[in-house]
């Protein structure tokens, strides 16, 4: 009877068109904005993806890693007399303006200042030149945004040899490298840190902003975390740790969670909208012949599952066209990389639960129709 | 009679004084009023009557789609109106062929896949279903349109896949609500022809609801009803020619 009932289905062509296109656009719409939303959010803790650090060490007050609360310069010692780590390293982080000597534009720049002896922290994936050539004086090393960025009015793309200027210090560009945009400030420049915190960051009182730390062999960057905290009396985060309290701030302090959440309600009220509505229309269209079968014989629990059976068909085929639009656009803005596109198995896991509520709530219409239909209805002219 | 059986007089559908009420409060409506009605094996039995007597509301009771507010229905001695709704479901499935007025094929499946519904209401794997709904579509003479959609049919080749559908699970009872009245003559009286020899296979009886007076002739008995009664029985062909001369 499951193919009787999807050979109605599909006969319907209008109905099924509508079905299936209301179902894929609900499905664009909500894994869409899913995706924008999780990539936005991967972009808030960029530095903890690029630098591929276990264990940070802020001070207690900070609540997320873009946020530059000064530690004590002595702090990185205290960390590292902590037992169970193997190393730490002192990082500044900040947001200067650089310019482009050539033709004056100016844009403001992530800063980040790696450990000169270990370039601890320093991205993996160099495109151009070298991060070793960091340890020459007066050279930075930029990311592809800031390529992007640094080459508008340009004549040719900014690149290796080129000079920025960072707080009236002329720096040479040593190395492109590929990282993960920052949401908040400009594209990333990494120096060294005696080279940051002597003149290409702004001056101030304290320039320590993390330790960076590794747990020695055989204890998990946790433990080892809560010896820093201890022994300390500074936060130490694990990086999962970070990531998460970062995403939790930008939750509690910025509207993005709210704006994506009404676009996704806004994607599941259309599609229950247009689907429930179609799905009754359908219903009410082939009556007569459900009302047949039910005269024939086939018990009403049949029929109700025959209903379900097709709105589920039809939400899976719209969720299979909207999640395959989703990803294809994906793919395209990653590659640009000027939005945010993240798809963790989440959204499609919570899509799909999304799109199988509307299949249900668009069948249960047919359901309480049918299941109050009387067969001799057929009998009717 | 038809044959052995209907000679014998043996019962297929008993009705004993059947009530049957619609709506509620001052819009209650008694249409069936103390019916009786009885139909015997192997015979095609009519139901006639002006519009609105409660002869489709009758055939309902009968067919078990309707409930009855009082009074006895036996069908092949089961009393359908004290069994379960799963069990009269059941029993329809087994026991019982519709053929309707409006064919009411499915118009997105082909006419083979129409015609093997009944079958795969009652669990047949679909390939079984399907070769057996050909065979009996050959048997309507309609093989060659096994695999055209109703659309493509005419409405006497639709009302012969109705019949085919209706026969497919060999059911004992044939229940025919004016199975002509969407035919022309030529079609109609095929169609009944189709009937007719369904009806003297054994152990089967036809009971059809109609208004065509043209069709009468292949009655074996005839009941007239008004005002929610049978008031007449009509127990022979040749009762039947005298009663409704000139048709």
């Amino acid at each position: 009877m499951y193919l009787v009932a999807l050979k109605m289905l599909f006969g319907d062509q209008s109905k099924y068109m509508m079905l299936v296109s209301g179902m894929a656009f609900a499905t664009l719409l909500m894994a869409q904005q899913s995706a924008l939303f999780c990539g936005l959010m991967t972009w808030t803790y960029s530095p903890l993806v690029n630098m591929n650090i276990a264990i940070w060490v802020s001070d207690p007050k900070v609540e997320q890693v873009n946020e530059n609360k000064s530690l004590r310069d002595t702090d990185a010692d205290r960390v590292r007399s902590v037992d169970g780590v193997a190393w730490a390293a002192p990082l500044h982080q900040s947001i200067v303006v650089a310019r482009d000597p050539t033709n004056s534009n100016f844009k403001f720049i992530t800063l980040e200042g790696l450990d000169p002896t270990t370039l601890a922290g320093a991205p993996a994936k160099v495109v151009e030149g070298s991060v070793e050539a960091l340890r020459r004086p007066g050279t930075v090393v930029i990311d592809l945004f800031a390529v992007e960025r640094f080459s508008e009015g340009r004549d040719s793309p900014i690149g290796v040899g080129d000079f920025l200027e960072i707080n009236d210090n002329q720096a040479e560009i040593v190395g492109i490298v590929d990282v993960q945009r920052p949401f908040i400030g400009g594209p990333f420049v990494y120096t060294t840190y005696d080279r940051a915190v002597g003149g290409y960051a702004y001056r101030s009182r304290k320039m320590l902003t993390f330790v960076l730390a590794e747990p020695a062999p055989g204890l998990t960057p946790a433990e080892v975390a809560r010896r820093i905290e201890q022994q300390t009396g500074l936060a130490a985060h694990t990086r999962e740790e970070f990531k998460w309290s970062t995403i939790r701030w930008f939750f509690k302090n910025t509207g993005i969670p709210a704006v994506m959440g009404i676009t996704v309600m806004i994607g599941l009220i259309v599609g229950m909208a247009i689907s429930a509505q179609t799905f009754y229309s359908f219903v009410l269209e082939n009556t007569r012949f459900l009302g047949a079968l039910k005269a024939m014989g086939t018990p009403t629990p049949t029929l109700c599952k025959m209903l379900l059976f097709q709105s589920i068909a039809v939400g899976l085929i719209g969720y299979g066209i909207g999640m395959g639009i989703t990803v294809a656009f994906g793919r395209m803005a990653m590659n640009t990389r000027q939005i945010p596109y993240a798809i963790p198995w989440q959204v499609p896991a919570l899509v799909l639960g999304i799109v199988l509520l509307i299949s249900s709530v668009a069948a249960l219409s047919g359901i309480l129709r049918i299941a109050r239909l009387e067969p001799a209805i057929v009998f009717r002219a | 009679m038809s044959n052995d059986h209907a000679a014998q007089g043996l019962h297929a559908v008993r009705m004993r004084a059947v009530d049957k009420f619609f709506g509620e409060g001052d819009a209650r409506t008694h249409v069936l009023k103390s019916t009786d009605f009885e139909a015997r094996l192997g015979e095609l039995v009519m139901l006639v009557g002006p519009s609105g007597c409660g002869k489709t509301t009758l055939l309902s009771v009968l067919a078990g789609t309707l409930d009855a507010d009082g009074g006895e229905v036996s069908v092949f001695d089961t009393r359908i109106d004290q069994i379960t709704p799963s069990q009269l479901t059941r029993f329809r499935a087994v026991n019982i062929g519709f053929i309707f007025q409006q064919f009411n094929l499915i118009p997105t499946l082909t006419a083979a896949e129409n015609v093997s519904v009944p079958l795969l209401i009652q669990g047949k794997p679909n390939g079984e279903a399907l070769k057996r709904a050909k065979a009996v579509l050959e048997t309507v003479g309609l093989g060659h349109k096994a695999n055209d959609r109703p659309s493509k049919l005419s409405g006497g080749q639709q009302q012969r896949v109705a019949i085919a559908r209706a026969l497919v699970h060999e059911p004992r009872l044939l229940i025919c609500d004016e199975p002509t009245s969407a035919l022309d003559r030529e079609n109609g009286a095929l169609v009944m022809q189709l009937l007719r020899d369904v009806a003297r296979a054994p152990n089967r009886t036809v009971i059809i609801v109609t208004h065509d007076s043209r069709i009468y002739s292949y009655a074996d008995r005839m009941a007239e009803m008004e005002d929610g009664r049978v008031f007449r029985v009509l127990n022979s062909p040749a009762e039947i020619a005298e009663a409704h001369h000139g048709h």
